[in-house]
């Protein structure tokens, strides 16, 4: 039997990606299904979801099932000079009351721009190994910021502008934006960009601070490596990318691969993450939601043959026809079709002879 | 790879007229203005596929990838807040969502408001932001029966013309925003069929900006 057809896509994918990582030197990460409810808490914002499952352990404790992995790495973190941990991990995590297959790498520690370049090229790699056609797209929590700063919002003007930018909705934008022009020609220019390098010689023509600056700087230097790499006609600067502003600080990124519906993979620099939990360290990962990869790539027919018996045959006789079947494929004996089971071809026996 | 652009279309008047904007926009699917009953219309020759579906499920079609775009107003995508890509304000199906009570109603300001609504979710913002306390009746249709029999004290729904609610004696109390119809595309679909997708939407503004 062809083993490939055995494994489930995303079981190949997670073989193939731990291939890909431990490549890099990243070693694996185990952690335990259970973690201090207090630890969502004081950082409810960076998680995707908020419905924790969460119980008291023997001693009154609350306890929640894990939701998300990369607060419990970074809660470990190095924070000495010098020192960077490169981990990856394969896990089920728990949102919304479902199980959810999540793998993914977080580079933690006295990061340099190396290893912010290292994690982007692991992600457009991690899409080319699951898939052929994909794309990345890259935008920057600090641009956006200083861009939102800049425009001289208030807090709730800029999660509205934020929630403009991830619609790609511009007609709210400029009505957004109404007697501020100049607020305007900044996030229109976010908001159509779109591409490569031009796109991002597009931006750079209406910033005017030096952190919005020094943001598209990174950006252009990062733009230019991972096209460098031949990863250019993967990859999008898109301003569509944000996340909530408390958390990630640099570059931040999402994946889609052909033929899915949402997006596969998600990560992004989250130094602000540390900071708040009082380390200096900085930190980049990205995670990828193998559950995507289950609606795709199921076949219809769940076994190659069927053997059908009357139960006056022969055990030997069905032994053997079943052993000359498996050779070429799976068998399922049986007196009749499990229901919804079906097979490409069928056999079946009456009274010891082969009829059909 | 399916590389047709599937457009879901609200079912009813909405839907119509924006076919209308799209077949005046080029894209015309000559399947879809026989009557019958079918459920797809396609068009091979310029690479499209449309359906009609319920114009709440709309949203949920794109969200999921069963549909590359789709028309939705703007009340459907608050109230269900779907990530999808919010393309083009289409400027069609124009309304407003409005907060509408008995004519002479005086808001018992020291009691807990109830609200009759079929938009469960743009009431409690709308309310949370003031601080209000509501006690929330979702209801499916009808809605302006509820203050008329003392089901509620005010109701929030759609607004077009406003003569359902001059007949009923009621009137509009409070503008919560105006409503539209809305392009909205699927995130992933935009990404692998940005070519096409963006085509429409330029053909589609141009023809929105050159009917005004």
């Amino acid at each position: 039997m062809n083993t490939e057809t055995l494994w489930k896509r995303e079981e190949q994918a997670v073989f193939a990606l731990r291939s890909l990582y431990r490549h890099y030197g990243y070693t694996p990460y185990k952690l335990s299904r259970f973690e201090e409810y207090d630890l969502y808490v004081r950082n409810k914002d960076f998680l995707v979801s908020d419905q924790i499952i969460t119980f008291s352990d023997g001693s009154g404790r609350l306890l929640a099932l894990k939701p998300d992995v990369t607060l419990s790495i970074v809660k470990n973190a190095p924070d000495e000079p010098g020192v960077v941990q490169k981990v990856y991990y394969n896990e089920n995590v728990f949102r919304d009351y479902r199980e959810i297959l999540q793998t993914g790498l977080e580079c933690v520690g006295d990061l340099g721009d190396y290893e912010i370049a290292e994690v982007l090229l692991l992600a457009a790699k991690s899409l080319s190994v699951l898939g052929e056609r994909f794309v990345l797209n890259l935008s920057h929590m600090g641009l956006l910021t200083a861009v939102l700063e800049s425009c001289g919002l208030t807090g709730r003007e800029k999660r509205r502008a934020m929630d403009c930018l991830r619609r790609k909705n511009i007609h709210e934008l400029r009505n957004f934006c109404e007697g501020n022009p100049a607020a305007w020609e900044k996030l229109r220019a976010l908001a159509q960009c779109r591409g490569g390098a031009e796109a991002l010689a597009q931006v750079e023509k209406v910033l005017t601070t030096r952190e919005e600056r020094r943001a598209l700087e990174e950006l252009r230097w990062l733009w230019q490596l991972l096209e460098g790499s031949g990863w250019g006609k993967d990859l999008r600067l898109d301003f569509s990318v944000g996340s909530s502003l408390g958390y990630y600080s640099g570059v931040v990124f999402r994946g889609y691969l052909e033929g899915i519906p949402t997006s596969i993979l998600s990560g992004g620099q989250y130094d602000k993450l540390a900071g708040k939990m009082g380390k200096r360290c900085r930190a980049i990962g990205f995670a990828i939601y193998l559950n995507a990869l289950q609606d795709s790539g199921e076949s219809a027919l769940d076994v190659d043959t069927v053997i059908l018996h009357d139960g006056r045959t022969d055990p030997a006789v069905l032994t053997a026809a079943a052993e000359e079947a498996a050779r070429n494929g799976s068998v399922l004996v049986c007196t009749s079709l499990p229901k919804g089971r079906h097979g490409k071809t069928r056999i079946r026996f009456e009274k010891g002879v082969q009829v059909e | 790879m399916n590389t047709a652009l599937n457009i879901a279309l609200p079912k009813g008047r909405l839907g119509e007229k924006a076919y209308s904007l799209l077949k005046s926009s080029g894209f015309s699917c000559p399947a879809l203005e026989d009557p019958g009953r079918k459920l797809i219309f396609e068009n091979p020759e310029k690479n499209l596929r449309y359906f009609w579906v319920k114009p709440s499920d709309v949203a949920i079609y794109v969200e999921r990838g069963a549909a590359d775009l789709g028309i939705a107003g703007k009340d459907i995508l608050l109230e269900y807040a779907p990530d999808v890509y919010e393309l083009l304000d289409l400027g069609i199906g124009k309304c407003r969502m409005a907060v509408a009570g008995k004519e002479n109603f005086r808001e018992p300001t020291g009691q807990t408001l109830k609200v009759a609504t079929k938009f469960p979710n743009i009431t409690r913002n709308y309310y949370a932001e003031k601080c209000r306390d509501i006690d929330i009746i979702h209801l499916n249709g009808s809605i302006e029966l509820a203050p008329i029999l003392g089901l509620s004290h005010v109701i929030v729904d759609i607004v077009e013309t406003g003569v359902t609610l001059r007949e009923n004696k009621l009137q509009v109390l409070e503008q919560i925003l105006p409503i539209s119809a809305r392009l909205i595309a699927n995130t992933a679909s935009y990404q692998f069929k940005e070519a096409a997708i963006g085509h429409l939407c330029r053909r589609l503004q141009e023809q929105k900006e050159g009917s005004l």
